[in-house]
Order: C-alpha cells, then structure tokens, then sequence
C-alpha cells in the first residue's frame, strides 16, 4: 500500500512541476516590465545603453529628482486630483440617487429604462469625442477642467449604476418599509441604511473608477491641450515622452512617479476591487 | 390628496433627473450630433445635406479598410486570452502553493496606466532592447528586430502587450465563477479518473460558459473601441499605416486633419459595429436563460 501511494506521489511531481513553473512563468511575464521601468530608473544614462537588463552599478536618484523639478509636474498632479476626485465623486452621487430608484422603487418604465442604459457601457468613447469637442468649443470648455470632468462622470456613470444597483436589490425591502414606518423620510433611508450597507460596493465602484480617470489618455489629451491643463499620465507619457527620448532613465523615472499611486491604490483596495469587479458573475 | 399621490408617483423621477440628464448630454446627444453630422455639411453656418457620401469618402479610404482590418485581427487575441485565463485560473484555483500571491500579481496590470504599459513595452521590443538580446543570447538571432518598427510584426507586438494587460481580469474573473461551482462536481470526476484537462474540459468549462461568453465579448468590445490609447503611445500609426485602428482612423480624420464629416461617418460605422456585438451578448444571454443554463 505504502509503495503504491510513492509511485502516485512521484507521478505527481512533473505536474506540480509544471504546474508551479507555468505559473511562475507568467509571474516573470507580467513583473518584468515594472521592473525594466524601476530599475533603469536609477541608472546612469550610460548604465542604462551598455547594460538595460541587469540591475544598476550604483543607484541614481538624479533621475527622480529630475522628474520632480519639471516646472509643470505639480501642475498635472493637481490636475489629476482635481479631475479624479472631482468626476469620481459627481458620478458616485448622481448614481446613487438612479440606483436607488431603480433598485427600490416602483414606477413606469423602470425595466426599459434600466436596460436602456446599461448596454451604453460599450459604446466607444472616441465616438462621443467628436460631437462634445464642437459643443464644448462653443461653450468655451475646452481648456477647461470642467469639461472632462462631466465627460468623466457621465461616461462612468451607465458601469456605477448598475454596479450599485445591483447591490442595492439584495437589501430587503423590509427594512425600508420599517423605517419609513418609523417616521423617516425616503431620503433619509437612503443615506441612512442603504449607504452603510452599501459600502462594499461603493468602495468597489469608487475605485474603479478613479484608476480609469487616473489612467485615462484620449479625453484628456483631446479637451486639456495647454502643457499647464495636462494631467500626470498624458504630461508624463506626451510631453516628457519627447524631451527624454535619448533619456530613457530619466522617462522611465516619471513613469514611475505616475505609477505609485495607482500601484498604492491596489496594495490598499485589492480586495473590494476583485470583488466588485467579478460580483454577479459567480453564475 | 390627489395632488399628494400623483406626488408620489414623481417622486422616483426625481431620483433618476440628474442620471438622465447626464446621460443625455454624454450618450444621447453625442451619438444624435454624429449622425446628424454624418449626413450635413456645414458651411458658412448654414448645413447641407450630403447625402451618403461622407459614408462613401470613408469606405473608399484604403486606410479606413487597414484600420478595420487591423481591428479584426485584433480579435484573434480573444480565443488567446481565453484559454490562458482558463489555464491560469484553474491553476490558481487547486490553491498550489503561493496561489494567493500570484493572485495579486496577474491582477497588477489591471490598474497600470495603457500609455505607461505602451511606453516602458516600446523600449523592451526596440532593436536594441531587452527582447532582442534574449533572443540572440538563446541563439535565436534571425529572429530579433525591430518588433514594433517592421510593418509584419507591429501589430502583433501590440497585440501581445494587450493580452499582458488585459489577462488578469479574465484570471480574477474565472476564479471568481469557479469558487462557486459545487465541489462535488470535481470530486465525481476525479473518482471517475478522469485527468486534468479531461476535467477542465468536461467539467469546469461547461459550468463556466456564462462567464466565458461574457468575457468574450468585454474583450471584442475593448479590441475595437479601447485599444487608441495602445496604438498612440506605441506606434502613432506605423510604420507607415500599418497598426491604424478605427478609433485612430476617427481620431486622425477628427483632429490632425479636421475631417470631421468623414469621421463622423466611420464614427458612425464603429458604432454600428459595436452595436451588432452588443445585440449578439443579449441574445446570447436569452439565450442562456431560455436554456436554464
């Protein structure tokens, strides 16, 4: 008995073999190029041409220290603050109040409604460029913060409603109607049960949703055109993209820079966000 | 009192006022502006109706049909995606030694900036870079080039990088479908003998196909109306206008070259494009349910 559980043991071992070493693999595969970024980051300039894979003869942090004097970096991070935050939490409000009407109110059309706005989830965003570009040209928003703002939040807005929605149907009616009962106002049950009960969701829709403001290119670049109204990610891959050409340590430097808070944001959010992400599709 | 109920009844409206205001100004009125625009001319502020042309100025662009074609190609990065999530789950999913961290780990370039991704991967695949010099130093040197820089290999070498970025979503996805599948389907299987892929095929994949059909499209969708940012920061085009995409096609005719009727037109084309997939997973979904699947 002992002999055959060896054998089935042994018979084990390549695939678990494999198994680990497809799997390591893959871990190489997809921390290579953050580590191609990082660690020519604090090399020389001729560290980096003569040797751009092995790590750095001494650690340079002169690249850094470059990055961060670029006159307008201050600039593009404030603007990357302002229009994350901003869009991340006019899109959140807004969806809140649709969601919650959807999820616990009765009235015509709700279905129709609701299944109207969902599928606009895929609509390609460059197809909105266009039409908003000439209507914000004449609104004087371009150049604006404002105006990719609204964009931002609108374009969100068909993914978070339906995320919050879709969270909001599991809580019992019930428990609306005892506090209705109980002399509160519909508002206030709103704010009062449904947001803390909520909060998985909101903390999952939340994240979302600010690592695509944070990360976003084409809005930016096409409505933000002045080297001031640049945000982190278009500054830092446009316009240093071009200055550092033959600087590469010094390029890979500010894209480090512009990757440390999305990369924090994980280390902190993981959970709510894989969770939120695949939520109703356990079926 | 009548006033109070009829009242009441409004009251969801109110909830819902801002969403749709919002979503007329961003969806609505963009996607009427462009159809509109599509088919008028303006000149001098006064608009003239140009019939299908500008849909015929589109079609009859070489370019346009590059773009398209590049965008069909593509989609071969679907089936890809596909089968590596599915490995890659169910290895993560056995819960083998260290799955947690490599759970982390595939998901990292989820949150990673696409111009970022696009730029550190263009100096890994130029001539000189760190590609090629592990290719020659196994002793595959016919095989280094310029990866991003040749017509043949361009946009593949894009396409490899989308499939970097865009896998550890289908992995967190799929695990997320497999923990809910009952264990005793897999322990069934294992009595009955059968191996690995006998029970991935057999087994997971046939509980999985909801999941598999909706990442499916999220990812024909992303490969036709999100891949600009790729293609700007990578190869702006080239070499040549071998790596076009529609959405670049659109934008180059929007803004480089103020074209706007004949991107308004592909615009509108894309848009149809996306549409036909859109109408596909809902009756997929219909599908799915009628089954009791």
């Amino acid at each position: 008995m002992s002999k055959l559980i060896n054998i089935y043991r042994l018979r084990q071992i390549p695939a678990w073999v494999l198994k680990q070493g497809s799997l390591l693999s893959l871990t190489i595969l997809t921390l290579f190029p953050l580590y191609f970024m990082f660690i020519n980051a604090l090399k020389k300039r001729e560290d980096f041409l003569k040797n751009s894979l092995g790590l750095p003869q001494s650690i340079e942090l002169q690249n850094f220290l470059k990055i961060l004097q670029h006159p307008n970096l201050g600039l593009w991070f404030r603007n990357s603050i302002i229009l994350t935050l901003g869009s991340v939490l006019l899109c959140t409000a807004i969806a809140i109040l649709a969601a919650y009407a959807f999820a616990q109110m009765d009235f015509r059309g709700k279905e129709t409604l609701f299944n109207l706005i969902t599928p606009l989830m895929v609509i390609p965003p460059i197809v909105m460029v266009i039409p908003m570009f000439v209507l914000f040209r004449q609104l004087r928003l371009v150049n604006n913060l404002g105006g990719p703002l609204v964009i931002y939040a609108g374009l969100m807005l068909p993914f978070t409603i339906y995320l919050l929605r879709n969270f909001f149907v599991t809580i019992p009616r019930e428990i609306k109607e005892a506090a209705l009962m109980d002399g509160c106002s519909g508002f206030q049950v709103l704010t009062k049960i449904y947001l803390p009960l909520s909060r998985p969701a909101l903390v999952t829709s939340i994240i979302v949703n600010a690592v695509w403001v944070w990360n976003e290119l084409l809005i930016a670049l096409v409505f933000l055109q002045t080297e001031e109204l640049r945000t982190l990610i278009v500054g830092i891959t446009t316009s240093l993209q071009k200055r550092f050409t033959l600087d590469v340590p010094s390029l890979m430097a500010g894209l480090t820079i512009a990757t440390i808070p999305m990369i924090v944001m994980y280390i902190i959010g993981q959970n709510a966000l894989v969770r939120g992400l695949t939520a109703g599709y356990e079926k | 009192m009548i006033n109070k109920i009829s009242l009441k009844k409004l009251i969801p409206y109110f909830y819902l006022a801002p969403a749709l205001g919002m979503i007329l100004l961003v969806f609505v009125y963009p996607v009427i502006d462009l159809i509109w625009r599509s088919f008028f001319k303006v000149t001098d502020g006064r608009p003239i109706f140009t019939g299908f042309i500008a849909y015929q100025n589109a079609l009859r662009d070489p370019i346009f049909w590059v773009s398209f074609w590049n965008n069909i190609r593509l989609f071969l990065s679907v089936p890809i995606l596909v089968v590596l999530s599915l490995i890659f789950s169910n290895l993560i999913f056995e819960r083998i030694r260290g799955w947690q961290i490599y759970r982390s780990i595939v998901f990292i370039p989820y949150v990673l900036a696409i111009p970022v991704v696009g730029i550190v991967f263009s100096y890994i695949l130029q001539a000189n870079g760190v590609f090629n010099t592990i290719l020659r130093s196994i002793g595959l040197n016919a095989w280094a080039r310029e990866w991003l820089g040749s017509p043949s290999t361009a946009i593949w070498a894009i396409m490899f990088v989308i499939i970097w970025k865009e896998l550890g979503f289908g992995i967190v996805l799929f695990l997320a479908r497999l923990s809910s599948i009952s264990e005793d389907l897999f322990d069934a299987a294992k009595l009955d003998g059968a191996n690995w892929w006998q029970q991935l095929f057999y087994i997971t994949v046939p509980q999985m196909s909801t999941v598999i059909e909706f990442y499916i499209i999220v990812n024909m969708i992303t490969m036709l109306s999100w891949v600009f940012a790729y293609i700007l920061v990578m190869t702006k085009g080239g070499p040549g206008n071998s790596t076009w995409v529609l959405e670049y096609f659109i934008y180059q005719k929007a803004f480089p070259y103020s074209q706007m009727q004949i991107a308004s037109s592909a615009a509108v084309l894309l848009l149809l494009f996306a549409s036909v997939l859109m109408l596909l997973q809902a009756r997929l979904r219909r599908q799915v349910e009628v089954m009791g699947v």
